[in-house]
């Protein structure tokens, strides 16, 4: 109870936010689209090759390794390159601050859409 | 289109952040699918298919060499079927949505086919022909329902319809039964459990 009351305090201050300064307060990181599908992907996978993204995200080469750049400088995936039948392969792994954030922003979501209910209601 | 003023607000943040749940959910069950090959369960419907095959090269009555392998199918099905959906759940996730009913669509229609083929060629005593035919059937299935997977899993769909077309050139039907559902589920189950987890 208390716990979805501070949720809905967040979503509040959240909406008073938007209204006042057009600042949501939102992990910019991962709310970009293509970073948040990363980060989905992998929460549910150990690891995921970049080819592996590529084909399950539609991305281009481009647009997923700039997409996973930032998530690897913001601390939210790590990246290994190795070789596998002489062929490198680069992985990807969510770290437990990615988990926290992919949690944070679900929670933040959440609580947008339990408030906007409670205040139309 | 601009926001014509404060009351449009609240009900177009509420869309955006079920749309960004939505998106999240559907993302994450595809990544699911995507990779809920089950590595050991394949493994596992290999050696069963290895065991199998040494019995069966003992059975020389063409009913009951059908009838085991028929069982022995069902077996196995039961087993991927399990084991996949123990993957996905171990993720929190389910099999029942738009990705998994896309990868069931893709197995079952295929799998049902040979299931039919199978009655009519016994009856007719094409017992040998049925050995291809599964090895095919069984490729195509795994092909469709893994072209939206890991690429491993089309290999596999590929190399059993290679051993399909094999098959009848082969000197023993029992044998091309042990290299086909034995030998290619045991080599690509361990590759899937080794790079896929479990």
């Amino acid at each position: 109870m208390a716990k979805a009351g501070k949720k809905r305090e967040g979503a509040l201050e959240v909406i008073r936010g938007i209204s006042a300064a057009g600042n949501t307060g939102m992990d910019r990181v991962i709310h970009e689209r293509m970073r948040l599908a990363i980060v989905s992907a992998l929460a549910v996978n150990p690891s995921l090759s970049f080819n592996e993204l590529k084909r399950l995200l539609g991305a281009s080469d481009g647009n997923l390794s700039v997409h996973a750049r930032k998530l690897e400088e913001a601390g939210y995936l790590t990246c290994s390159k190795r070789f596998e039948d002489r062929q490198p392969r680069t992985e990807y792994r969510i770290t437990e601050k990615g988990r926290r954030a992919l949690a944070r922003y679900l929670d933040h979501m959440e609580a947008l859409v339990t408030a906007m209910k409670d205040r139309e209601a | 289109m601009m926001d014509s003023g404060r009351s449009h607000q609240p009900g177009r943040l509420d869309t955006h952040a079920e749309a960004n749940l939505r998106f999240i959910r559907d993302t994450m069950e595809r990544a699911g699918v995507f990779t809920a090959v089950p590595g050991w369960g394949t493994l596992a419907i290999g050696v069963m298919a290895l065991a199998v095959a040494i019995i069966t090269g003992g059975v020389w009555n063409d009913q009951v060499w059908v009838g085991v392998w028929a069982a022995t199918a069902v077996v196995g099905f039961g087993i991927g079927v399990a084991t996949t959906m123990r993957k996905v759940r171990a993720v929190g996730l389910r099999m029942t949505g738009g990705a998994g009913a896309q990868f069931w669509a893709g197995l079952v229609p295929t799998l049902a086919a040979g299931a039919l083929i199978t009655v009519v060629m016994a009856r007719a005593g094409q017992v040998d022909l049925l050995v291809p035919v599964w090895l095919l059937l069984y490729g195509a299935a795994v092909l469709t329902a893994g072209w939206r997977s890991v690429r491993v899993l089309a290999l596999m769909g590929v190399c059993f319809m290679v051993a399909g077309a094999l098959a009848p050139f082969s000197p023993s039907r029992d044998l091309s039964m042990a290299a086909g559902f034995g030998a290619l589920h045991v080599i690509f189950g361990f590759i899937i459990a080794r790079r896929y987890g479990g």
